[in-house]
């Protein structure tokens, strides 16, 4: 039973008024060993909700999440995660970043220090292995932060808007590498993202979310994860099908934020 | 209202000090101009290239046009010495700088004393004033005819004295004699005249008060000129104060800075991350730490000093309460203030929990543990200084009050100096330590 499969997972965070906010309302879902998910949806949706439940870092309040046939119930290195910044040691350099998860579990320096030079080969920081985290720029740092959770081999990379901070062409190289990553390693990836372009572009699978309460309101499989490895990914954007998913996805969240709005005003 | 007439005379008396110093607050901020308007002058000559910052047109108001100019701050510190050195008349400056000092010297008059009788008679009186701190010779006179007898008299700078003139006559005052004239100008009980800078007083009694004029400069006992200091540094160095040297005074503070700000930190890091890390700690020390911190350390002084009298022990206490705080609140806000995504990503690494306050707690804290330090350090010294003022065997600031009570002023300056020097060392060293070992300070 490889893969991961989250049943009937609900969250329900009590206000300190009384009142009560349902984040996720019986989300389930099931992951192949190796596939890319993309989650999009209007801010309130529940999505990062939904990625700290898978992380380990909160207890959903029912359903279950189970990874290779065994329940999550904690934060594990199996489960790796990469955040939109900020999340790098900057007491250490970039070599001891990435070799952070082989030293906590006591693998063997020699062999640890093979693989962190490898990973940041393949990230393209072979020249900066020894500078500090702060001198680098903001795609470099990710960078690192792929290669950091990389290193520890884990079967699920949770990622949370790790490109969100990024500027226009960094991200687009940035996505380029995530793809890569994606093939090469055969990872199953859960990504989460406010860019319906990088959710296109990203996901083998692509959940659209909707809010109050967070809920799954659509999920495509699509193409242009598999076009885009290796490729030009400006070429995949020019898809006629590419345009047409995008339009309908805008559309479908612009509603929800509408209706949020609408329902925010007659509240007032 | 008796309190409250009394604070209003306070405040007037404040606001007419302060008036008082206006005039030389004014001066001193037309001399930092003109310096400027010299400096400006000076660097049109030397600089015809313009740089960047020249091209700005907007400099009012942009923080980053304005970094400290080195040349002001030496101009301020050069100028400093110099205004020290022109009011105590220093040997270091040529004395077309100084500023007039007190009068030193030897003159004559004579003065014309008038019997009950009618009869009048000169006599001579010699004045001797002398430097500060120099063995005069008394001049010898003769006596001279009549009956009023000549007269000498010995003053210190900066002094002035009662000249008894009729003490040595044939007629005395209670006979009925009394001066009419000084230099054969007529002068009344009551009335005044200058002579040789000097201002020369018949009072209504009819003695003679001479008062040599004192200058503007500042006598040593106020303020000693830069080479007394420096004599003193020589002397108290090789000689000492008090039983101890000035490397056992100032050693001894500086141990005992250190060893209380170990035994603080020892104790207050491991208290502030038990405060960040359990609310039970937290909820716990909170009143004590927050009760404790606002007192000054200089408030526990007395109470130490019951406890545990003058000696090490005292002081050390003192300083290990003076910082046990500061490093607690320190090493607490250090623990607070890690991100969670951090410890987030360290869980989602493997790490267990005592991996993570290794190698993502303790390493995030360590810059406001260095801030604390460095602050702890600061109140430290200001702290041991004051408690030494109080009492103490030795130490920086039992040398500057016992050299106060004795009235050597050169030495309370020079302590002053060197008590300034290692503070600002110390905070030197602090800094330079934070760069060393926490260069991600502030890059988070």
């Amino acid at each position: 039973m490889s893969g991961l499969s989250i049943d009937k997972l609900s969250m329900r965070f009590d206000l300190p008024n009384g009142a009560s906010v349902q984040a996720l309302k019986d989300v389930s879902l099931d992951l192949k060993a190796g596939e890319l998910l993309s989650v999009l949806g209007p801010s309130g949706c529940g999505k990062t909700t939904l990625l700290n439940i898978v992380a380990g870092f909160l207890a959903p309040t029912s359903g279950e999440i189970r990874l290779n046939g065994s329940l999550v119930t904690g934060p594990s290195a199996e489960r790796g995660m990469v955040f939109q910044q900020g999340a790098l040691f900057e007491w250490m350099s970039v070599r001891e970043n990435v070799g952070f998860g082989p030293k906590m579990k006591g693998q063997n320096p020699k062999i640890a220090r093979e693989t962190v030079d490898h990973l940041l080969d393949v990230v393209g920081l072979h020249d900066f292995k020894e500078k500090a985290v702060y001198e680098l720029s903001g795609g470099m740092q990710q960078r690192v932060a792929l290669a950091r959770c990389l290193a520890n081999d884990p079967d699920v990379i949770l990622m949370d808007e790790p490109l969100g901070a990024l500027d226009a062409l960094t991200r687009e190289k940035m996505q380029s590498l995530v793809l890569k990553l994606w093939k090469e390693t055969g990872k199953t990836i859960i990504l989460i993202t406010h860019s319906v372009e990088e959710a296109l572009l990203l996901g083998e699978r692509l959940l659209v979310m909707a809010p109050r309460p967070g809920r799954i309101h659509k999920e495509y499989r699509l193409p242009f994860a598999e076009m885009g490895v290796g490729q030009d990914l400006r070429e995949v954007k020019k898809h006629p099908e590419f345009a047409k998913n995008r339009e309908e996805i805008l559309a479908m969240i612009w509603d929800m934020e509408e209706e949020i709005m609408g329902r925010t005003e007659v509240a007032s | 209202m008796s309190v409250l007439s009394n604070l209003f005379a306070e405040l007037i008396a404040i606001l007419t000090a302060i008036l008082g110093a206006v005039p030389f607050i004014v001066g001193y901020v037309l001399l930092i101009l003109s310096c400027l308007v010299v400096w400006k002058f000076i660097r049109k000559l030397m600089t015809p290239k313009k740089d960047y910052g020249s091209l700005k047109t907007v400099t009012f108001g942009d923080e980053s046009a304005v970094s400290s100019n080195f040349a002001a701050s030496v101009v301020s510190i050069v100028l400093i010495f110099i205004l020290w050195g022109t009011f105590t008349g220093t040997k270091l400056l040529p004395s077309f700088l100084h500023m007039p000092g007190a009068y030193e010297g030897q003159f004559d008059f004579t003065y014309t004393a008038e019997a009950a009788d009618g009869t009048v008679d000169d006599a001579t009186v010699t004045v001797l004033v002398h430097g500060v701190g120099e063995q005069p010779v008394v001049p010898t006179i003769e006596p001279g005819d009549g009956f009023a007898k000549n007269d000498v008299i010995v003053i210190q700078a900066y002094r002035s004295k009662l000249l008894p003139w009729d003490a040595n006559d044939a007629i005395m005052r209670k006979d009925g004699a009394k001066i009419i004239a000084i230099n054969g100008q007529a002068i009344a009980d009551g009335q005044d005249m200058n002579i040789a800078q000097t201002r020369l007083a018949l009072t209504n009694k009819g003695t003679l008060n001479i008062e040599p004029n004192q200058g503007v400069q500042m006598e040593p006992i106020w303020l000693p000129s830069p080479e007394d200091v420096w004599a003193s540094l020589v002397d108290i160095s090789t000689d000492g104060f008090k039983n101890f040297t000035l490397a056992e005074h100032l050693g001894f503070s500086l141990f005992r800075v250190v060893i209380g700000f170990l035994l603080g930190a020892v104790v207050g890091i491991p208290l502030g991350y038990a405060m960040g890390l359990s609310d039970w700690f937290r909820g716990w020390f909170d009143p004590i730490v927050e009760f404790m911190r606002p007192v000054p350390p200089l408030a526990l002084i007395p109470l130490v000093i019951i406890w545990a009298g003058i000696g090490e022990q005292g002081k050390i206490i003192l300083l290990f309460l003076a910082a046990l705080w500061i490093m607690a609140i320190a090493a607490r806000s250090g623990v607070s203030g890690v991100k969670i995504s951090k410890v987030h990503a360290a869980y989602s690494l493997g790490a267990s929990k005592w991996q993570i306050m290794r190698y993502v707690i303790i390493p995030n804290s360590l810059p406001e543990i260095f801030t604390g330090a460095r602050v702890a350090m600061g109140v430290c010294w200001g702290t041991v200084v004051a408690a030494e003022l109080v009492a103490a065997e030795k130490g920086a600031g039992m040398m500057i009050m016992v050299a106060s009570k004795f009235q050597q002023t050169q030495i309370v300056i020079l302590g002053i100096i060197l008590i300034g020097i290692i503070g600002f060392g110390i905070d030197m060293l602090m800094r330079w330590a934070e760069r060393v070992l926490v260069p991600w300070k502030g890059r988070g």
